[in-house]
């Protein structure tokens, strides 16, 4: 079985009917960024998979376990071994980066001081900062932020590591060190990972496989050549970021 | 028009019960988490500092002038019938088993109500309560029971404070502007408070503090939209927490009336 397998996923939000059958399969090691335009319904994709939705129908299976049929402590357990990294980092305001980096070891395991500031740091130190620990979130730039978060997400040691548009708010050049840096994490640390993004540079860069959600339904799934060399009009336009197609006329 | 009222109305009572739902189900939830291991005393010194110790120069400040008011109010009175004497046990009774409790609850509510609704509305908003759970973190053990826990245990102390600080606006009053003398003042204080008076005063803040908590902590995780839905809840969480407080303050009053006549 796959690492991450969605069956036949829905989820509605009042009227809103947000994921509408999601049947997608994520290898171990593989990297599958799903693509898809904004408020399409990626982000609660990834909710899915670390558990914090729960669906309306349909079944996650994360190491061939249903993430819904869980017990709120097999459901703990297994959120240790899934990392995430918000949109905006979501780095805890009242807690300063090391606290942060820190926060998931800190609430779930009992390790000495200098075991846990020896992690923090080794955290910091592959996503490229050092020194900081002692700053509060409020003092650092996105991009920074965004590095804190990764790093908070890598502390725990985490099998899968969900992306939730890593590259979004950034500079360019920020940007391309992000897609770098999961690109180097994905070779050295050999986790699975998802990333949601509608960034095409960045989904071509670090994808060996790449979904695209439209209408709550995948309708394209394939290699980064695959979906370049599409016929579909649907995926056509969104991965050129046409004006006109018929995503827009719809 | 009559279907559009019925409508909103029946809205408005569907409102109401998920409203008082909501606080049920997160009171049993807080206090499930409370027994839960492991227990963090640094989340609770921290929430005591910023709820007790942060408020109390504005609570010194308006319990000082509320005993002075009482004092002056019911000078006005008490000159007309030549009794004086009765000011000292008046602003005592009605400080201990009222002002203070009801007061010092409003203005907790206020300041750390406010703030409670806020931070945990942004926190929701910047998705840091989702991290919480990412991180096996339960946000109700993490962020509601260290502040259901200070509320109700700093609310009685600080009334407490706000009590003595009420009899000694009334002191400074009779004893510097009525010419009554301060042995007589502090006599009568003590000769008309009965223990029952600052139990039942200081027992009905212990319920107000955790009203406190749990409307402030329910809004904030019912925040819906950016900064304009932080703002909403931060009212809402002001406004619902005074007006549960004077519907408590009114059945606890009834109560003890009859429990402890």
């Amino acid at each position: 079985m796959a690492e991450i397998e969605i069956k036949n996923l829905k989820k509605t939000f009042g009227a809103n009917k947000v994921l509408d059958g999601i049947n997608l399969k994520i290898e171990k090691g593989q990297t599958c960024v799903i693509i898809g335009r904004s408020g399409c319904g990626k982000s609660v994709l990834l909710k899915h998979i670390e558990g914090i939705l729960k669906p309306d129908d349909g079944h996650v299976f994360v190491n061939a376990k249903d993430i819904s049929k869980l017990s709120s402590k097999e459901l703990n357990t297994m959120r240790m071994k899934i990392g995430m990294v918000f949109q905006g980092g979501a780095l805890f305001d009242s807690l300063t980066v090391g606290e942060n980096v820190g926060f998931g070891l800190t609430e779930n395991m009992r390790l000495g001081e200098r075991e846990l500031r020896e992690r923090v740091e080794e955290s910091l130190a592959l996503v490229d900062l050092r020194g900081i620990t002692e700053l509060m979130p409020s003092a650092l730039s996105g991009g920074m932020k965004k590095r804190v978060a990764l790093a908070r997400a890598l502390c725990i040691k985490p099998e899968i590591i969900l992306y939730d548009e890593p590259t979004t708010g950034v500079d360019p050049i920020t940007a391309d060190s992000i897609n770098v840096l999961i690109r180097e994490l994905q070779n050295k640390l050999k986790t699975t990972s998802v990333v949601v993004t509608h960034d095409m540079k960045s989904a071509y860069k670090v994808a060996d496989k790449i979904a695209m959600l439209y209408q709550g339904k995948i309708i394209a799934e394939g290699s980064s050549m695959d979906i370049q060399n599409t016929r579909d009009p649907v995926v056509h336009q969104f991965i050129n970021g046409l004006a006109r197609g018929p995503i827009t006329e719809t | 028009m009559f279907k559009n009222f019925f409508e909103s109305l029946g809205r408005k009572v569907l409102e109401g019960f998920e409203f008082v739902g909501g606080l049920a189900n997160l009171v049993a939830q807080a206090f499930y988490w409370m027994f839960v291991p492991p227990f963090k005393k640094g989340r609770i010194f921290e929430q005591a500092k910023k709820a007790g110790i942060d408020s109390l120069l504005i609570v010194s400040a308006l319990a000082l002038f509320i005993g002075i008011i009482m004092a002056l109010q019911t000078a006005y009175q008490m000159q007309r019938l030549g009794s004086e004497m009765y000011i000292a046990s008046i602003v005592a009774l009605s400080i201990v088993r009222e002002l203070g409790p009801v007061i010092t609850a409003l203005v907790v509510a206020g300041r750390v109500g406010a703030a409670i609704a806020a931070e945990i509305g942004s926190m929701q908003v910047t998705e840091q309560i989702d991290a919480l759970q990412v991180f096996a973190a339960n946000p109700v053990k993490y962020l509601v029971v260290p502040r259901l826990l200070v509320l109700s245990l700093m609310l009685p102390l600080l009334t407490l404070y706000a009590d003595i600080l009420g009899i000694l606006g009334g002191y400074l009053i009779c004893v510097y502007k009525l010419g009554i003398s301060g042995t007589m003042y502090m006599q009568i204080t003590f000769d008309s408070l009965l223990y029952k008076d600052l139990f039942t005063g200081l027992l009905k803040t212990v319920f107000f503090g955790m009203l406190i908590a749990i409307v402030s902590c329910y809004e904030g995780f019912n925040v819906k939209g950016g900064a304009e839905g932080v703002g909403r809840a931060t009212t809402r969480a002001v406004v619902g927490s005074f007006i549960l407080i004077i519907t408590a303050d009114c059945f606890f009053t009834a109560l003890f009336y009859f429990v402890f006549p």
